[in-house]
């Protein structure tokens, strides 16, 4: 026998379920007024600093169905790079968003403002990106990636470098389509499969 | 600004498989690939805090915030409490705790939730509250049915409550199910099978608590969940051989 460690383990996960929406984004699900408003619907205030953008697209499975019942959560800093809650960090940025797949043609759209480059600990920068957390119905521990943008440069991210198949960095990076607006699709399985993450 | 350290890695042998064909739907929807392993950045370490200041006067009572008091709901009540914990065994306080649930005959007032048990006109089935500087919350409800759903010809979930827990990164995000003491029909559902360490799954079953029932008025379940914690040492902010 050895000492026994105080620590815990992780509670395990389980799918967000079909229904996910009546906990997370009740007016999505057709039940307003329980909360004054839905948590996490704006990314960004009025007057935030930086680039507007919107960054449209599905989340598609293996069979190339999009998800109709995806919900998303996003999570970034201003455009200096600073998380809401540090020092210095612009107020008119929450940060923070939640969205869902649209129930008819599986489409999202996170509107917020580019992100600033963050830097590592120990030195170093990230390039500009927002994590996001997918869970869904048959999604049974909710997946992680990121958005990188193809107009910033990438070429030396930590993250990116590690990825060895580099055809497959393409996949974490939004296309611009217009000013302003970007596309990033989401692949749970099958040809360009989403790198997910394990941070 | 004090550097917690990085989040420990998450444990994933703990956690459901991805793939399991007895769950239908996470055949498709399950990634083929290794994920890609780093460890955390700010970008996990850091997440939303929501204030107190969000809630609602009925937030976390289900039996009677769809009708801002005026009406109760349907169901057996029950309290469901417990403490929000991290793998370091400390409290995670003044963190936003969702739970989401069917009504008391196994329907989610839900747009696509279309089974034949009736919606209960006072019941709406999601409530929220923030834990305490203990990390301690509490829910008031009625519990919910069990259903059938489709999958295999005859499946049906047992009684549970989903669960969403923020922590305070963005890389402790969980969402889980708490089942309920007793119920037959976890040992039959796939996705709870999803849960290949029994031990792991035992620990989303709550466990009636009779210290916590109050006389004619409700029965309590106790569930405790658990988020990553993080790696803080007193050699975390050195370079090696400093």
């Amino acid at each position: 026998m050895v000492q026994s460690l105080e620590t815990l383990t992780e509670t395990p996960s389980q799918t967000a379920g079909p229904y996910v929406h009546i906990g997370c984004i009740p007016s999505f699900a057709g039940n307003p007024g329980i909360y004054p408003q839905d948590l996490g619907l704006r990314a960004i205030e009025d007057g935030a600093k930086g680039e507007v953008i919107t960054i449209t697209g599905e989340v598609i499975d293996g069979t190339g169905w999009a998800l109709r019942d995806a919900m998303i959560e996003s999570w970034q800093p201003d455009a200096a790079g600073k998380f809401p809650g540090q020092e210095g960090a612009d107020p008119a940025v929450n940060g923070f968003a939640r969205f869902a797949a649209d129930k008819d043609s599986g489409e999202f759209t996170l509107r917020t403002v580019k992100p600033g480059a963050v830097a590592m600990r120990g030195g170093g920068l990230q390039a500009p990106h927002i994590s996001l957390w997918v869970v869904a119905r048959g999604i049974n521990v909710g997946l992680q990636t990121r958005i990188y943008f193809e107009d910033e440069d990438n070429s030396s991210d930590p993250l990116l470098s590690r990825i060895e198949q580099r055809p497959r960095v393409q996949t974490l990076i939004a296309k611009k389509t217009a000013d302003g607006q970007y596309r990033f699709d989401i692949r749970l399985q099958g040809d360009n499969e989403t790198v997910f993450l394990d941070l | 600004m004090t550097d917690h350290g990085p989040l420990i890695p998450r444990n994933r042998e703990m956690h459901p498989l991805p793939y399991y064909p007895d769950y239908k739907t996470s055949v498709p929807r399950s990634p083929k690939w290794a994920l890609l392993s780093m460890e955390s950045t700010p970008s996990e370490e850091t997440g939303p805090r929501f204030g107190h200041s969000l809630l609602g006067e009925w937030d976390n009572n289900l039996i009677m915030n769809f009708t801002k008091g005026a009406d109760p709901a349907i169901g057996e009540r029950i309290l469901v409490h417990g403490r929000v914990l991290d793998e370091n065994n400390r409290p995670v306080p003044h963190t936003l705790v969702e739970i989401w649930q069917a009504n008391a005959g196994g329907r989610y007032r839900h747009i696509k939730d279309t089974y034949l048990a009736p919606l209960d006109p006072n019941f709406g089935g999601c409530g929220r509250t923030i834990t305490d500087e203990n990390g301690y919350y509490e829910f008031l409800t009625i519990r919910p049915g069990a259903y059938p759903w489709p999958n295999r010809v005859n499946d049906w979930r047992p009684m549970h409550i989903h669960f969403s827990v923020f922590g305070q990164s963005f890389g402790q995000r969980l969402i889980t199910q708490m089942y309920f003491e007793g119920d037959p029909l976890i040992s039959r559902c796939p996705i709870a099978a999803t849960i290949q360490n029994r031990g792991q799954l035992d620990r989303l079953v709550a466990p009636l608590d009779m210290t916590k029932s109050r006389p004619l008025d409700f029965l309590a379940y106790k569930f405790d969940i658990v988020l990553r914690g993080r790696r803080q040492t007193m050699f975390e902010n050195k370079l090696e051989g400093m």
